[in-house]
Parts: structure tokens; sequence; C-alpha cells
């Protein structure tokens, strides 16, 4: 009976030690935030704790809004973000250190029997505020549009509207809140139409849309001849420890740029011609 | 313990000794010296096992009142904030379709939310209960001992498959077929009602299940003595009396299908419009809450408005509870 007592006492002490964290001489970093970095923090968070075994790297999601608000109250050391954290309400950016460490494209798509492959931006805007309600209206099938949004607040979303709907309110129309369910609906639904990330837009199911008769490849992002693109930002508070400093170098460095970001559909930061602001002001970058 | 204390016991021990009756069994050998009074008057093994029995309940019992009170005050705290610091009117929140935290204190209006979430478990209920009473039925009135406890595992089986499963095979399954049906997206109040019924069917079951089964057996027997036959029996008799235990049931299941969030947010479409039928897409409360809270920022109106709608999932879970209790003490009559 004293021995089970005691047993349990120690189950108790020993959850809430670990509830506690680990705590040890191996630094951690934990990187939380937007869904849409996850998969490159993810795979070089891991990369680099193969090389660097003193350190380890704890990602996880939750939405840009979290990771900017976690590293604003100092709760992680990183915090990821698809916007600008000056267009974050109830963010104070000033306080935070933005390392742009991958762009990424938005491409719109539509199911394929809307039989479109190609939108002006001014059809784009007429379909998304809801002027515009079937595909006919702008020479596909006879088939009403049906719009899928993410969720309000939505990098990917955000930054959609920000370039195509010129200050326009949008529809009221579905909302998902992953670039996943997004695909699976609209390769599933006729009439649809929707918007995805560059690396999950590689699907034969779907179609993908040019705007303005320009193709969507990373190639057009780097010179914003394709307008639809956001970076994907980490965020510091404050002077971070050397080892957050180190992490993010590394997230910079060519091994990550050229091989990592790429081939998981990104577009690397060292490759583009442009830059974007927080007010999605575009300069070109001078030849250096 | 003081010392005339022990010169008291020891006396006794020793008046105890001396007027021992049975001499032959009479333990001569031992006297006074050999009693250990520090032993006699410390606490007992099992009193330390009471005290800490008794101080672990305690504790637990205070870890969980704390936990459960803060829960509350927090959910409280944020949700009310949105009245009372960003001055959101309270008959706005409940009668507006305007849902646009983000646009403002003027944008924020809960009522998509609330009419489809209260459709959705209504409608998954009224489906879902019929189901269940037949089944349970079967299982108490019909089945063997041994087919019932089969059906009875089959039914907790549907109850450990998690909701993401539930809402996956809706994605999947339910959705186009009522695409194919009715045209559309397929999304909507319809596609909810449909794996929500699934999903609150093992609930309402296993409940009535058990209050078929506490209906007193010579009840049966006296109906069947009257020439009442199996079926006349079962609806004028067990069912009659069983009647306020299964409501409860019912109303346990539409507890747990107000509150389902992932699987109805996947096959709902999650617009914040104004269902006008059953098939076209809109929002619960708890998928809004599923799909937004990562994009806002604590302390913003934005996020004090989905604290808001937690709250009103607070409150409707109290006031299904209290509805199971009111239900339970008419039944007790």
């Amino acid at each position: 009976m004293r021995k089970r007592l005691w047993l349990c006492i120690c189950m108790l002490g020993l959850s809430l030690g670990l509830l506690s964290g680990c705590t040890g001489n191996n630094h951690r970093i934990t990187v939380v935030g937007s869904t849409a970095l996850q998969l490159l923090a993810d795979q070089a968070g891991n990369n680099y704790r193969l090389a660097n075994p003193g350190v380890s790297i704890v990602v996880q999601g939750g939405g840009s809004g979290t990771g900017l608000s976690q590293v604003q109250a100092g709760a992680v050391q990183i915090g990821t973000s698809d916007i600008f954290a000056e267009n974050q309400a109830g963010i104070n950016a000033k306080k935070l250190i933005d390392h742009q460490v991958a762009v990424v494209g938005i491409v719109p798509i539509v199911n394929k029997d809307a039989k479109v492959k190609n939108l002006s931006t001014r059809q784009l805007r007429a379909i998304f505020t809801g002027k515009l309600t079937n595909w006919k209206q702008v020479g596909g099938a006879n088939e009403p549009i049906t719009i899928v949004n993410r969720s309000k607040g939505s990098g990917t979303r955000a930054t959609f509207e920000a370039t195509i709907l010129a200050g326009q309110a949008s529809a009221k129309a579905q909302e998902q809140d992953s670039n996943g369910a997004v695909k699976k609906i609209v390769s599933s639904t006729p009439g649809t139409i929707s918007y995805l990330s560059f690396p999950y837009a590689s699907d034969p199911n779907i179609q993908k849309l040019a705007v303005d008769h320009v193709q969507p490849t990373d190639q057009n992002v780097s010179t914003n001849k394709w307008r639809l693109w956001s970076y994907e930002h980490m965020y510091t508070k404050g002077r971070s420890t050397k080892e957050v400093r180190a992490f993010i170098r590394y997230m910079l460095s060519a091994k990550v740029q050229k091989q990592l970001v790429p081939k998981l559909g990104y577009i690397s930061v060292k490759t583009m011609q442009v830059v974007k602001d927080s007010q999605n002001r575009v300069q070109r970058i001078k030849v250096r | 313990m003081s010392k005339k204390d022990t010169e008291n016991l020891k006396d006794v021990v020793n008046q105890a000794i001396d007027s021992q009756q049975v001499v032959h069994v009479k333990l001569k050998d031992i006297g006074q010296k050999d009693i250990d009074i520090d032993k006699l008057t410390r606490p007992s093994k099992e009193t330390h096992q009471e005290y800490w029995g008794r101080g672990l309940s305690y504790l637990a019992i205070g870890v969980i009142i704390l936990l459960v009170g803060s829960i509350i005050g927090f959910v409280g705290i944020h949700g009310l904030a949105t009245f009372f610091h960003d001055h959101v009117n309270l008959w706005q929140f409940l009668s507006s379709t305007d849902w646009d935290p983000t646009s403002g204190p003027n944008h924020v209006g809960a009522l998509v939310m609330i009419v489809t979430s209260f459709l959705v478990t209504l409608l998954s209920a009224l489906v879902a209960t019929p189901f269940a009473v037949a089944v349970a039925l079967f299982m108490t009135e019909y089945a063997s001992k041994k087919a019932a406890r089969f059906l009875q595992s089959i039914i907790e089986l549907l109850v450990g498959i998690p909701s993401v499963v539930y809402g996956f095979l809706g994605l999947t399954l339910v959705v186009p077929v009522i695409r194919a049906i009715f045209g559309g997206t397929g999304f909507g109040i319809l596609a909810g009602t449909l794996v929500l019924f699934v999903m609150v069917l093992p609930t309402i079951t296993s409940l009535t299940v058990d209050a078929l089964n506490a209906v007193p057996k010579h009840f049966r027997q006296a109906s069947a003595a009257l020439g009442a036959t199996h079926w006349q029996t079962i609806a004028r008799v067990v069912l009659k009396v069983a009647t306020p235990r299964i409501l409860t049931a019912v109303i346990f299941g539409m507890a747990r299908a107000f509150g389902e969030a992932l699987a109805v947010q996947m096959v709902i479409g999650n617009a914040v419009l104004m269902p006008y039928n059953l098939v076209t897409p809109s929002s619960t409360l708890t998928s809004q809450l599923t799909t937004q809270i990562g994009n806002t920022v604590m302390g913003t109106l934005a996020n004090n408005a989905l604290w808001s709608l937690a709250l009103l999932l607070l409150v409707m879970s109290l006031f299904f509870n209290i509805l199971v209790r009111m239900i339970g003490k008419k039944g007790a009559k």
C-alpha cells in the first residue's frame, strides 16, 4: 500500500518534471507559427540538429498570429509568419527583428471542369468580390463559380487579397484553414476557385491559372512579373542567444538556400531581384 | 502527552492485568516494564495511511477545482472583454450576422454560428435518437446476452474512433454524395448532421441501454401477466418508464454534438453565411474557433471575439448539464 502510494507520488513528480521541460546542457530552440514555413523549418531544423548535436530545434505550427504573439511574449525564441509583423493587429513590430528566410509564390487554382487557364487581375478581382458568378462570363464552361477562401488572417489570403482585390471587400465564402484542405476541395468540386502556395500546387488534378498571361514560375516571381508572392519571416525579439543567431545564419546559408529551399518548392531570397515592404511596395534591387 | 497522562495509562494497564479473571491464561510475565507507552500512544501505521489517503484525495480535488475555476475564469475574462473593453453591444453580438471582428467592434455578430450550431445539434440528435432507441431495445429486449455483448463492444469501438477520422470520412464520402445529389459544393449543415449522427449515436445508444436496463424486471413480468405481448410491454411500459433517462441520454448526445469541433469543421464549409438551406456552407461556433484562433493575437478584438464564442459554448454546456439535472429530478418523482 505504502509502496504504491510512493509510486504514485513519484509518477506525479516525474510527469510534472516532464511538463516543465527537460532542462539540460543542450540548447533548445523553439520555432512556432506559420504552417506555410513549417515544412522548410522542420527539414532545416532536422539537418541542423544532425550537424550540431548540442542544439535541439522544435518546430510547431499554430498559425502566423500565434507565431508573432508567442515571440512577442518571449515564450519562444523564433516566431514564424507569412505576413509582416507590421500588418498583424496587436503586434508591436518595433520590438521584433525580421529575418526573411524564403519567398513563397501563390497561385490561383480552379477545378479542371471550369475550362479556364488564364484570368486577368480584373477578372480575378471580380470573381473574388462576388461580381462574376459563372465561368462562362470569363470564357469558361457554363458552371457557377464557387469561391473557397483561406481563413481570414491566413498569410496566403492576406497576400492574395492585397495584390488582387485592391482594397475591395471579398465576397463571403467558404473558408478552409489549410492548403491541403483547399487542394482537396478544389480538385473534387466542380466550379471551385481558390489559391495555393507553390509548394502545395504541384498536383495534376487541379488547374493552375496564369494571371494576365504570366505563368506562375519561380523565375517570374524573382522579377515580380508574377506579383503574388510573400516572404516567409522568422521573427526574433531583442538580442537573441548565440544559438538562435547561428540557426538563422544557417537558414540563410547557401546550403539551405540553394538546395533545401528550391527542393521544397520555396524560392530563395538570394535569387530575388526585387524587395517588397510591409505596404506591398516593390522596388528593384540595384545590381551590385 | 504529559507525564501525568502517561502515569494514568500505566495505572489503567496494571489494573487491567490485575483484574483479569481467567487465571490460567494470566500473562504473568507481562509487567509494567514491558509496556511500551510510547508505541501505544503514537499514531499507528493505519493512522498514517488514513492521513495520506485523505490528503491525496483532498489534494486531487483541490487541483481539479483550481483547474476548473481557472478555465472558467480565463474564458470568462477574455470572453467578456469583448463587451466591457471593446464595447461590443451584447445584443448585436447575439443578433447580427456580420462577423468580421478584424474590421472593428461593429462587425462582431455571432448569429450565423449560433443558428448553425443549434441546427446541426438538433438535427443530428433528431436523426440519431430513433436509431439509438431501436438498437438499445434490440440489445436489452431481443438479443441474447452474447449478441448484446458483441453489439456493446462495437458501440464502444465507435466511441473510440477519433473525431478527425469521422471528419475525413465525411469529407471523402458524405460530401461528394451530397454534391452529386443536391449540387453545390456538398459542404453544409446536412453533411455536418450526417457526420455528427454517427458520432452521437454510440453516446445516446449506450446511455439508453442503461436506461432500459434500469427498468425493474417486475414491471415487465406484471405486464406479461396481464396478457400484454412483448411489443405492448415495450411500447407501453418499458419505454414509458425509461423516458426521463432516455431524454437525458439524448441531451448528453446533443452536448457532444454541440461541442464537436474538428469533424464538423471539415465538412461544414466554414463560410460565415446564414444557412438558408441544408446544403449551403455555413459555420459553427467551434469551427470558427478552430480555424481562426491561430491567426489572431492575444488581447486584440479579433481574439477576444473568439473567446466570446468560447464563453458561449461554455454557457451552453452548462445549460445542457442543468437540463439533464432537471429531467433527472423530474424522473425521480
